[in-house]
């Protein structure tokens, strides 16, 4: 069980994923720290995950974090390679300057 | 009690780390608020129980992810100044939805229940005197074997992906051309000569490398010599 109430848990893991959306439109320019903040976003999601795995007292939510964390880690790695790629053909990470398949 | 104070301490530091993340200047700072926002995210996750998850956190999270973020921003040349511009006009919007998210996921955690039957709904309810890493281990080794598999395929395809992407042929490497090792004749390299007793070399001509090569046999010296100088890659 919980130390304290499932609605700490959720307080904050609602308040994470708001900064995290947050941190997309704020820095709107920078492709890495808009990647951090899909990080946050993930990681609000895997506090929720494991706050009702611990209230129910059943290990699934566990297992659903562990495959969140996976496919986290390859999209940061994935993402990481697109903007390292971007700015060696460019020579600048500005979303705003990605428009090269623009139709 | 110490457990909620912990609780609230992990909590604030993390939301707290969690703004500098998106508001910080420097994007290396950025980077290391981040790595703070996962150590609190795994003290949280121990206060619920998760031992496992909160150790994967810590390893896979702080000690991969967020170094692989650490690496790019320090290695790539930004002008990070000019990525700044437009914050004052963006960050109102970015506000104004953050409001209206945080004002709508609060007025559904207002408002829910846990349903009186999911007790009797779960699929392995937390056995008695096991532990945490023990009942994850029975649990994705068997129930979950499928999706822990294709899980190792996701890393696997983004590991190549990633590889791919990133790799780029340089001129200047010089690797093994095979087709050019076993497509060369002995008749390019060995040359059988008559050598008189007592005469030099100079004599009979058989000096090597030949003092002014004519350009076709300075090709063949050439590539003679090139693959020599061709080792493993």
């Amino acid at each position: 069980m919980l130390a304290v109430s499932l609605y700490h848990y959720l307080f904050v893991s609602a308040l994470l994923l708001v900064l995290g959306i947050f941190g997309i439109f704020l820095n709107r320019k920078n492709v890495i720290v808009i990647l951090m903040s899909i990080e946050l976003i993930l990681l609000a999601a895997n506090l929720n995950l494991v706050a009702f795995s611990a209230v129910l007292d059943d290990l699934v939510g566990q297992v659903f974090v562990m495959f969140t964390l996976t496919v986290a880690a390859a999209e940061a790695a994935i993402g990481l390679a697109i903007v390292v790629i971007y700015f060696r053909n460019r020579g600048s990470i500005q979303v705003e300057d990605v428009n090269l398949m623009k139709g | 009690m110490i457990a909620a104070i912990a609780f609230y301490v992990f909590a604030l530091i993390l939301l707290a780390s969690a703004v500098m993340v998106v508001s910080a200047r420097n994007p290396v700072h950025s980077v290391l608020f981040l790595i703070l926002a996962f150590f609190n995210a795994a003290a949280l996750f121990l206060l619920a129980g998760a031992e496992f998850l909160a150790m994967i956190l810590v390893i896979v999270y702080v000690g991969a992810v967020a170094v692989l973020f650490l690496f790019v921003v320090m290695m790539l040349d930004i002008n990070f100044a000019e990525l700044r511009s437009g914050y004052q006009r963006y960050a109102p919007v970015g506000l104004a939805i953050g409001v209206v998210l945080a004002a709508e996921l609060f007025i559904v955690l207002g408002g829910w229940k846990i349903a009186p039957d999911a007790m009797s709904l779960r699929f392995s309810p937390n056995a008695a005197n096991v532990g945490n890493t023990a009942q994850l281990g029975k649990l994705i080794y068997t129930d979950y074997i499928f999706l822990f598999q294709t899980a190792g395929l996701v890393l696997l395809v983004a590991m190549i992906g990633a590889i791919v992407l990133t790799l780029r042929e340089r001129q200047s490497s010089r690797h093994q051309v095979i087709a050019r090792q076993v497509g060369r004749l002995p008749a390019d390299t060995l040359e059988m000569i008559d050598v008189r007793s007592g005469a030099g070399m100079t004599e009979i001509g058989i000096r090597r490398p030949k003092p002014a090569p004519v350009p076709a046999d300075a090709d063949h010296n050439d590539h003679a010599h090139d693959d020599h100088g061709h080792g493993g890659h």
